[in-house]
């Protein structure tokens, strides 16, 4: 047997969680150098599974299984083109977090890592779980850890937005659960790989993905249960707050990939103007109230808002370009948002506010950050050379197969884009330093400036030279069309 | 000749409360050399009752009582939470002057009764077993004999378990008018025609069962009694009288009801329902901790009952194992109530919790992880045990059942994280005392680690009842 390198990626950050608890809470440079070496750690193993997973197969890899409930399910994990990025981006998120912890958070240091430790062991395990119920049990437990750190560590209205979170979530999954639960009776597994070949009867699709629908859309989030977002973003201490806008949401946006289209096929296709609606509401409305929005954090997550109504809109033409790009947007808004929550962070540290008015004429005493964040703005608007354009393009591209309609709607939330994130930029960085306390504000300080570049940097390197993404997850999308076109077709045989 | 070496648990208790009353009538100030031996009588009963395991079923005295495997594994799980229930209030119990002779003596034959009801064969036989561990605990919830409250709890507990134990003993009158016989096979013989006679017998059964573990609409008893009694016999309360009636529901529906299910399915299905809903709902506004837990309890009976309802074997095991993870959860959770004192003045209500986890970080943690495992959020024990009953509902396509199941713990999670929320987000009280005896630390540590990491290997749990197929 080999060496079980996936297992290995879920339960090491838990591993270092554990340790950090024996450590005394007092030894605050050690606690952090553990969490830190932890998750560096993580980040090389997974990069080495990248390096040796096979590109040019659509094959689950890796995997691993073995008896855990006996007769009943079975520990499953691997993985395929689609979720091996998105592992990377969370073990490449979470240092970076971690790293953010020396300038916001100011008690309970100790807790807060093992929260972030915990809460990566459970993105990682959500991304390469190949058992429905293990999904689940990952999926749902990040609320704990999330909760927690909203709720302790946030700012005025934690309370709220804390028990918004968890019950808006935890509503929206249970019916999942259900669903699960009903497909172990209809197929007699649990088991992904294996319900892809069987398939799932179609008369209970419909019904099944509704169920599936009520807990991605909440964790997307979309139109209209995203009203939890602005508000746990808002109140989140910035790692928390990156955790959640980087990776949180993608669960739902893989999740939508990985069972809502790939187990019911015939009833994602029925709910395919559905989904389109909701997507385009998404996106035009939620960019309009983004630019309403006089508060940063609350700008960013409407416009991540938007951005997951591309990423739905992708995913749902089922086309190569379309689910491609949804990949990629995901990808792209994973590294893009989470650098602008870091540079909101950067000055609220300094100023305590958030509110737009309050700013203004930074780049007269911040040159350093004001270059990077107006990478990361260009980034957010889909500016070519960046990362966010090869997403919204490849959408786009693929929903114009589909409707010329639809896309001609999309596009417009492309320039609303553009519109709110420079009018943020314009009202932060330029004009004249009105605010007497922004005189006094010091440029990024080694490690922001390090966090910041990394992410700079690797939103415009894949913006030029998207092929280490697009090559690994390929061969997985081409087979995830094909196997989807097939099913299609047979039922629609059978029907006739 | 009787083999009574099946019985010998039972014997071995009845015995022992003999020389207990007679020891704490000859010697004086012997209460905590009782109290202490009564732990170890529950220990050696323990063993007993592992020991006289049988291969294959036994029927005692006339077919009257019966021993299998299931009712050993409930007979262990009984005593082994009165152990600890016993263990883990030892300081409690000191502190609040109820240590008398009487006290643990009387938690011996409420035991001793459960034990009786959970080997039940016959109608008398059974009853005989439920007064004597409804007596013992009316006694007990009035202990504390000073306290306005707790008076009133035993004296309302009294009356309205006297009103049950009616309709029960009506009901049983009945079915013995119709089946002719109070053996439980007999009346399963003689009952395979549906007589309404039987099914109104049947309801009134069911209702005085469902008073016993709280059931909705058979629940209002609870909160008073459980924020009355003294938290030693609140925590007696909240698990063992439950285990002991639960096991005697599914021994009842079962065994001799079974040709009758779809009769009583309904009647299940309603006080499923209604415990899990009205529990979450009426949980949101307790002050108290202790008229919390008595609501949580309410709507957690909800769910086993859900199993039961389901009328196949994986129903009834999961309906189990939902029991034995409740227990864990509530000893656990009682305590950490018994922790929160100072000075030899106990606390609880929902706002001393406030910013505990400033004060006593372990213990806040362990609460915490209680108090999602309660809510049924996963990985922990709670979520798999609510899972498991799912499982068994849906596999008969009971949809409705499983949807009010699950929305309703998502009304149960809003209180259970408002207590979370209490602790760990509000500003912070005196510290609490630290001086607990090393016992209650070790059940409160050993519970909640095995609440945390029952994830990892949940079949060391689920093995125990893998055996149990009464249909």
């Amino acid at each position: 047997m080999n060496f079980p390198i996936v297992s290995s990626l879920i339960l090491l950050p838990s591993i270092g969680a554990l340790f950090l608890f024996f450590i005394n809470s007092k030894n605050i440079t050690s606690i952090k150098y553990v969490s830190l070496f932890v998750s560096i750690i993580n980040l090389l193993i997974s990069i080495y599974l990248w390096l040796i997973f096979d590109q040019s197969s659509y094959e689950f890899q890796f995997v691993e299984s073995r008896v855990w409930i006996k007769d009943f399910i079975n520990y499953k994990v691997g993985v395929d083109g689609i979720s091996i990025l998105f592992i990377i981006l969370t073990t490449f998120i979470t240092p970076l977090c971690i790293l953010s912890v020396n300038s916001s958070i100011k008690n309970r240091l100790k807790e807060f890592l093992i929260a972030i430790l915990l809460m990566e062991t459970l993105m990682i395990g959500v991304f390469c779980s190949l058992d429905l119920v293990i999904f689940y049990l990952f999926f749902e437990g990040g609320l704990i850890p999330m909760f927690l750190i909203i709720g302790i560590w946030g700012g005025e209205r934690r309370v709220y937005s804390a028990f918004k979170f968890f019950l808006f979530t935890l509503l929206g999954s249970v019916l999942m659960l259900i669903a699960v639960i009903s497909i172990y009776w209809i197929a007699g597994t649990t088991d992904v790989e294996e319900l892809y070949k069987l398939g799932i009867d179609p008369k209970y699709q419909n019904l099944l993905w509704l169920a599936f629908f009520s807990s991605f859309a909440v964790k997307t989030p979309m139109w209209p249960v995203h009203t939890w977002l602005p508000d746990a973003h808002v109140e989140a201490p910035t790692a928390g707050s990156v955790l959640l806008a980087a990776i949180l949401l993608k669960m739902a946006g893989y999740g939508f990939i990985r069972f809502s289209i790939g187990l019911f096929p015939v009833a994602s296709e029925y709910f395919v103007p559905f989904i389109f609606v909701i997507s385009l509401i998404a996106i035009i409305y939620t960019s309009l109230v983004a630019l309403m929005q006089d508060d940063m954090k609350k700008l960013i997550a409407y416009s991540s808002v938007a951005h997951m109504g591309f990423v739905t809109l992708g995913l749902f033409t089922f086309t190569q370009q379309g689910v491609e790009g949804g990949i990629f947007q995901m990808i792209s808004h994973g590294i893009v948002s989470a650098a602008l929550f870091f540079s909101v962070g950067v000055i609220y540290d300094r100023t305590h506010s958030r509110r737009i008015n309050d700013y203004g004429g930074l780049v007269n005493v911040m040159p350093k950050y004001s270059i990077l964040l107006m990478v990361f703005t260009l980034g957010s608007l889909g500016l070519p050379g960046t990362t966010g354009f090869i997403g919204e393009f490849l959408i786009l591209m693929g929903t114009f197969k589909k409707s010329f309609l639809v896309a001609a709607i999309a596009s417009l939330g492309v320039i609303l884009g553009a519109a709110y994130m420079l009018w943020l930029y314009k009202r932060v960085v330029f004009g004249e330093l009105t605010n007497q306390k922004l005189l006094k504000i010091i440029d990024l300080n080694k490690v922001e400036l390090s966090i910041l570049t990394l992410l700079a940097l690797s939103i415009i390197f894949f913006g030029f030279y998207p092929d280490p993404f697009s090559n690994t997850y390929s061969v997985s999308v081409e087979n995830f069309i094909n196997e989807y076109n097939d099913k299609l077709n047979n039922y629609n045989l059978q029907n006739q | 000749m009787i083999n009574l070496f099946y019985i010998s648990t039972e014997i071995f208790l009845s015995l022992s409360i003999l020389i207990l009353l007679l020891i704490g009538v000859f010697k004086n100030k012997s209460e905590l050399f009782i109290y202490n031996f009564t732990c170890i009588i529950l220990l050696v009963g323990l063993a007993i009752n592992i020991n006289s395991n049988p291969q294959f079923p036994i029927d005692l005295f006339n077919n009257s009582y019966k021993i299998d495997y299931f009712t050993t594994l409930i007979k262990s799980v009984i005593l082994i939470s009165a152990f600890l229930v016993m263990l883990c209030s030892l300081n409690y119990v000191k502190q609040n002057d109820i240590l008398k002779v009487e006290y643990p003596i009387l938690i011996l034959s409420s035991i001793l009764g459960m034990l009786v009801m959970v080997s039940s064969n016959d109608l008398i036989v059974f009853y005989v077993g439920l007064e004597l561990q409804s007596l013992a605990l009316y006694v007990l919830a009035a202990f504390k004999r000073d306290n306005i409250l707790s008076s009133e709890s035993g004296l309302k507990y009294f009356i309205l378990s006297a009103l049950s134990s009616g309709l029960l003993l009506y009901g049983c009158s009945l079915i013995y008018g119709f089946s002719s016989s109070t053996n439980f096979d007999l009346i399963y013989q003689n009952s395979e025609s549906i007589e309404y006679g039987i099914i109104f017998g049947i309801v009134f059964i069911l209702v005085g069962l469902a008073f016993k573990i709280t059931a909705v609409p058979f629940h209002m008893w609870a909160p008073d009694v459980y924020d009355g009694s003294p938290t030693s016999v609140t925590v007696i309360f909240a698990i063992l009288p439950k285990i002991a009636a639960l096991t005697v529901f599914i021994n009842f529906l079962y065994g001799p009801f079974l040709e009758m299910f779809d009769q009583w399915q309904a009647v299940i299905i309603f006080l499923s329902i209604g415990s899990m809903v009205f529990g979450a709902v009426a949980a949101i506004g307790q002050k108290k901790l202790k008229r919390l837990i008595a609501y949580s309890s309410i709507s957690h009976m909800g769910f086993a009952l859900a199993g039961l309802s389901v009328g196949t074997n994986e129903g009834i095991q999961n309906s189990i194992i939902y029991l034995m993870i409740y227990l864990i959860m509530n000893i656990a959770f009682f305590c950490c109530l018994f922790m929160l004192k100072r000075e030899n003045q106990y606390f609880d209500k929902v706002e001393d919790l406030s910013g505990l986890s400033k004060n006593h970080p372990l213990l806040s943690l362990s609460l915490m992880i209680i108090l999602f495992s309660l809510a049924g959020i996963p990985p922990l024990a709670g979520f798999f045990a609510k899972f498991y009953i799912f499982t068994a509902v849906i596999e008969q396509s009971m949809y409705f059942l499983a949807i009010v199941g699950l929305l309703s713990t998502v009304i149960a999670a809003f209180y259970y994280i408002r207590l979370i929320k209490v602790m760990y987000f509000d500003e912070q009280k005196e510290k609490y005392d630290l001086n607990h005896s090393i016992g209650l630390k070790m059940i409160l540590v050993i519970s909640s680690t095995i609440i945390l990491i029952y994830f990892i290997n949940p079949n060391i749990i689920n093995n125990f009842v893998l055996d149990i197929t009464l249909i």
